[in-house]
């Protein structure tokens, strides 16, 4: 059995400016991470590895230098890594993306070992719609588990998989037959810590890329041209309220005294 | 009755065969180490053996060394005695010292009863003292006893030798007892003395007894000797001379290819040196008298470190000089043998066990290995540093803040960027002066005082990464490696030639740390440099300020111990308030970690008494106003302990800031 996680390369989002005229991300100079919500969905995707010994790969659409994020993977341990990367994939909104990925993980079922989960973090940190990972269980016709935490059981032989989704106030135990498409959160696990040797052979392994020649798909359905939704305009918000008072390191007695005033002000302080 | 060599060279032989077997044994076992190069500058190391070898001079430092210094001087002396016991022993009656020349003999006769006089007495008193008051409870053990018993009855036979001889010598010349006694006193008081005492009917017996308990003795010693801790007699010589010459403040680099090992597992991936210190440590306990970790209950003991390194070489030998697997593993909880994660992770790397090692056994380099191992190969490691190694590796800084916030404790100031053509030094902020709350108020006034003195200086601003101090220490060599090449890099593209650091690991690793990738830096800790800025006349002291009343000072490790710099915060703390800070109980080379050093800064400390409670209690015995550091690890650490003792009263401040406080309000 295989499993397939799909990564995303995002910008660190910590590092994030906006353009201030044009409303859009400065990316320039901008390190990029591999989604946090992905790392959890790889890992699991590892221990998967470690304890029934399938093959994992890892799959990213991204532009070439997402090459970086694929190596983290290999890395960490995958067997596989495969980079989706040609222009035409471009400004794909979540529908032509996950027309993409659902495309190539039906290769990697055709050509590699059949496909028993696909594992997505819930929702990437710069898009954070939590479409993608629905939209390839939708296009694949697999089982979709949203949202899990925990799984609760494999059984491959009875090719069923059970899992615990996290809702709000309440947790969801739920079985459904393989193959199936997760979406993780970060309660799942906690990501290893790649060793130095396998850093070492990452350096070294190749990340395959696969582009549209080798996908081979209707370009109508694909990137730019297959998206319905666009970004009409980004902006952050304006800070409304707040304000600092004082300086608590001089003056930490002021500074308290000035809070104490403007809560009095605003009748906060039951007396 | 007379030595019968029949029986002696026999005897003789077999212990020097066993003396000779226990040797290579042990020798063999350390060429199993992996090579390290300790020949270079020979002169110097023959004199610094001469100091510290046979000079004594960190066994001195201690006041019970005095007594180990009579005992290892005896021995040199006596080493003379012994040989000729041994001759006689194969060849009686040929070789006798009486035989040189009377000047000559006289005085070796005097210096030999001296001399096994004196080692008695010190074998006495290291007797009581280690029934009375031991180094460390465990070093009652019976080895100890053992020996010391076997020295003991070394020089109680050769008195009763001495003396028997003596008294057969004044009985067959028939001359006066009295005055024969007299003359000889003055050449062996004590054998005299008691040659006086023996009953002649019975001379030949006790010589007899006599003769054989010393040669029994010896031949036991030499036996002994090589398969017991007490090798360290021959293996400290050597260990003084291959010491590492300067401070062992840094650890050697790894190399990141592809089928190479990171770290230790294996005993055998030692260096040489490394393993040559297990042989050479005698279990004095002075390192853990002095080890943070030790002292407050944590598992961590540099002495059981390298005990355990020892009895895993010993244990595991014979497997690996085969080249297969060994039994005892050198990480676990297994007990002897092996040293356990706990312990591993305690090490603040605060350098006072190789300070206070008599013959240089280098523990910590040994520590960080066994991290490098359990980070590097394993992954395993608690689990507080994930994020702290995620951080480091995605944004440079402990803690993952985004690298365009590193200017923003000079915001009120003017930004000043680091130009080759225009300034002269580069203030290396470090992390901790960045974006740490309360070290950014050390930055701005230190920022203010450089303005003050005229001094040109400038800053990298968002291009300024971590020196990685702490994930070198933390044995995540593979990313403190690219952070060092990234700085280098950095530091050669911008011109960098002079540094100031507020921060004594940034001080340590830029100074000592990258001189291991090519890269010599002008680095000045800013105690140094204001300090001499006032004594220059470039900051001028109107008058002493009153506000920060009673000050005590803190040595940091990586600025005292790892970079004996001692006297400069003292002196700015007294320029700025007029008096010399107060001295706690530990200071300077024995100064006592704050716990934050060797990453600990970043860990959890779950037994024992917290390290930085221990150092902020005593620092309170001297009843300070405010308390002086010169780091901001020290910083965190002391603010942090005050608040847990509720010592509302008491400040913390680093020296830059008792500087401002004079010079510039």
């Amino acid at each position: 059995m295989l499993i397939v996680v799909c990564i995303k390369q995002v910008p660190d989002t910590t590092q994030v400016q906006i353009d201030p005229v044009t409303n859009t991300l400065v990316r320039e100079g901008i390190p990029f991470i591999v989604n946090p919500y992905d790392t959890h969905a790889l890992e699991e995707g590892l221990r998967l590895k470690d304890r029934f010994g399938c093959k994992v790969a890892a799959i990213s659409m991204g532009p070439p230098n997402a090459e970086a994020t694929l190596k983290k993977a290999l890395a960490l341990g995958v067997d596989h890594a495969i980079l989706l990367s040609d222009r035409v994939f471009g400004g794909a909104d979540t529908l032509a993306t996950s027309n993409v990925l659902s495309a190539a993980i039906r290769k990697l079922h055709e050509e590699v070992d059949h496909v028993g989960l696909v594992l997505c973090g819930k929702q990437t940190i710069d898009g954070d719609t939590a479409q993608v990972g629905p939209g390839i269980a939708s296009r694949l016709e697999y089982q979709q588990l949203t949202l899990v935490d925990r799984i609760v059981n494999l059984d491959l032989s009875g090719n069923t998989i059970r899992v615990s989704r996290k809702l709000e106030g309440r947790h969801e135990i739920v079985e459904a037959p393989l193959p199936a498409m997760l979406t993780v959160v970060r309660e799942l696990n906690r990501p290893r810590y790649p060793r130095v040797p396998m850093r070492l052979s990452a350096v070294n392994a190749t990340v395959e890329v696969w582009n549209n020649q080798v996908l081979k798909l209707d370009e109508q359905k694909i990137g730019l041209k297959g998206s319905p939704t666009w970004v009409s305009k980004i902006f952050s918000p304006e800070r409304a309220i707040g304000e600092i008072l004082g300086d608590g390191y001089a003056d930490p007695e002021g500074t308290a005294a000035i809070l104490i005033e403007k809560l009095l002000a605003k009748d906060m302080l039951p007396i | 009755m007379t030595p019968n060599p029949l029986i002696f060279t026999p005897l003789l032989l077999a212990s020097l065969a066993v003396f000779a077997w226990g040797c290579w044994r042990r020798l063999s076992l350390i060429s199993l180490g992996k090579p390290e190069d300790r020949f270079d500058r020979l002169g110097t190391r023959f004199g610094e053996m001469l100091l510290y070898a046979f000079g004594q001079k960190r066994v001195l430092a201690k006041p019970f060394g005095i007594n180990h210094f009579i005992i290892f001087w005896s021995f040199l002396i006596l080493i003379v005695a012994n040989t000729e016991f041994i001759l006689n022993g194969i060849f009686p009656r040929t070789v006798k010292l009486i035989k040189l020349p009377f000047e000559l003999y006289v005085p070796l006769a005097f210096m030999i009863d001296i001399a096994s006089l004196l080692a008695l007495a010190a074998v006495m008193v290291a007797v009581v003292r280690r029934i009375a008051a031991p180094p460390y409870p465990e070093a009652r053990t019976p080895e100890a006893f053992f020996i010391l018993g076997l020295i003991a009855t070394l020089m109680l036979a050769s008195f009763g030798l001495n003396a028997s001889e003596l008294a057969g010598y004044m009985f067959r010349s028939n001359s006066d007892p009295a005055s024969f006694l007299a003359t000889a006193q003055k050449m062996m008081p004590v054998s005299a003395q008691l040659a006086g005492l023996l009953p002649q009917a019975h001379l030949g017996a006790i010589h007899a007894v006599a003769w054989w308990a010393h040669a029994l003795a010896l031949l036991a010693f030499i036996c002994y000797l090589p398969h017991s801790k007490h090798m360290h007699i021959l293996t400290a010589i050597p260990n003084c001379f291959f010491r590492r010459l300067g401070k062992p403040n840094t650890i050697p680099r790894e190399e990141f290819r592809i089928g190479n090992t990171f770290g230790v597992s294996e005993v055998d991936r030692y260096t040489w040196k490394d393993l040559l210190d297990s042989f050479s440590c005698t279990e004095c306990g002075r390192c853990q008298k002095v080890c943070p970790a030790s002292i407050t209950g944590k598992p961590l003991n540099p002495r059981a470190v390298v005990h355990d390194i020892k009895v895993n070489l010993l244990e595991n030998g014979r497997l690996l000089k085969k080249g297969l697997p060994p039994e005892t593993p050198l990480i676990g909880d297994q007990g002897e043998g092996s040293v356990s994660e706990e312990a591993i992770w305690g090490c603040t790397t605060c350098g006072a066990c190789m300070e206070a090692c008599p013959v240089f056994i280098e523990q910590m380099p040994k520590i960080i290995e066994l991290r490098r191992h359990l980070v590097e190969t394993e992954a395993r490691f608690p689990e507080e540093l994930l994020n702290l190694f995620e951080n480091m590796e995605s944004r440079s800084n402990p803690w993952g803040i985004a690298p365009s916030e590193r200017t923003k404790w000079c915001s009120q100031l003017e930004v000043r960027p680091f130009d080759r053509d225009t300034t002269e030094y580069l203030f290396y902020v470090g992390c901790a002066g960045s974006f740490d709350s309360r070290s950014k108020h050390v930055s701005v006034a230190l920022a203010q005082l450089l303005d003050r003195a005229g001094i040109s200086w400038g800053i990298l601003g968002k291009d300024e990464k971590c020196c990685g101090d702490s994930v070198r220490r933390l044995g995540n060599e593979y990313v403190f490696d690219r952070m060092a090449r990234e700085n280098v890099e950095v530091f050669r593209e911008r011109g960098v030639k002079k540094i100031i650091t507020q921060c004594p690991h940034c001080f340590s690793t830029l100074k000592n740390d990258y001189r291991q990738y090519g890269l010599e830096l002008d680095v000045i800790h800013h105690s140094e440099l204001l300090r001499d800025l006032v004594k220059d006349g470039r900051l001028v002291l109107d008058k002493a300020t009153g506000e920060l009343g009673t000050t005590v000072f803190h040595d940091s490790c990586y600025l005292g111990r790892h970079n004996d710099i001692y006297e400069a915060p003292r002196q700015m703390i007294e320029m700025a308030t007029g008096a010399a800070p107060a001295e706690m109980g530990r200071n300077r080379g024995n100064g006592f970690c704050c716990g934050a050093g060797g990453g600990r800064m970043w860990m959890e400390e779950h037994t024992g008494e917290r390290i930085n409670l221990t150092r902020v209690k005593e620092a309170l015995e001297e009843k300070p106003d405010t308390i002086c550091v010169a780091c901001p690890y020290c910083l965190t650490m002391f603010e942090d302990g005050l608040k847990d003792v509720n010592a509302e009263g008491v400040r913390v401040r680093d020296v830059a800031e008792v500087m401002a406080e004079a010079v510039l309000h």
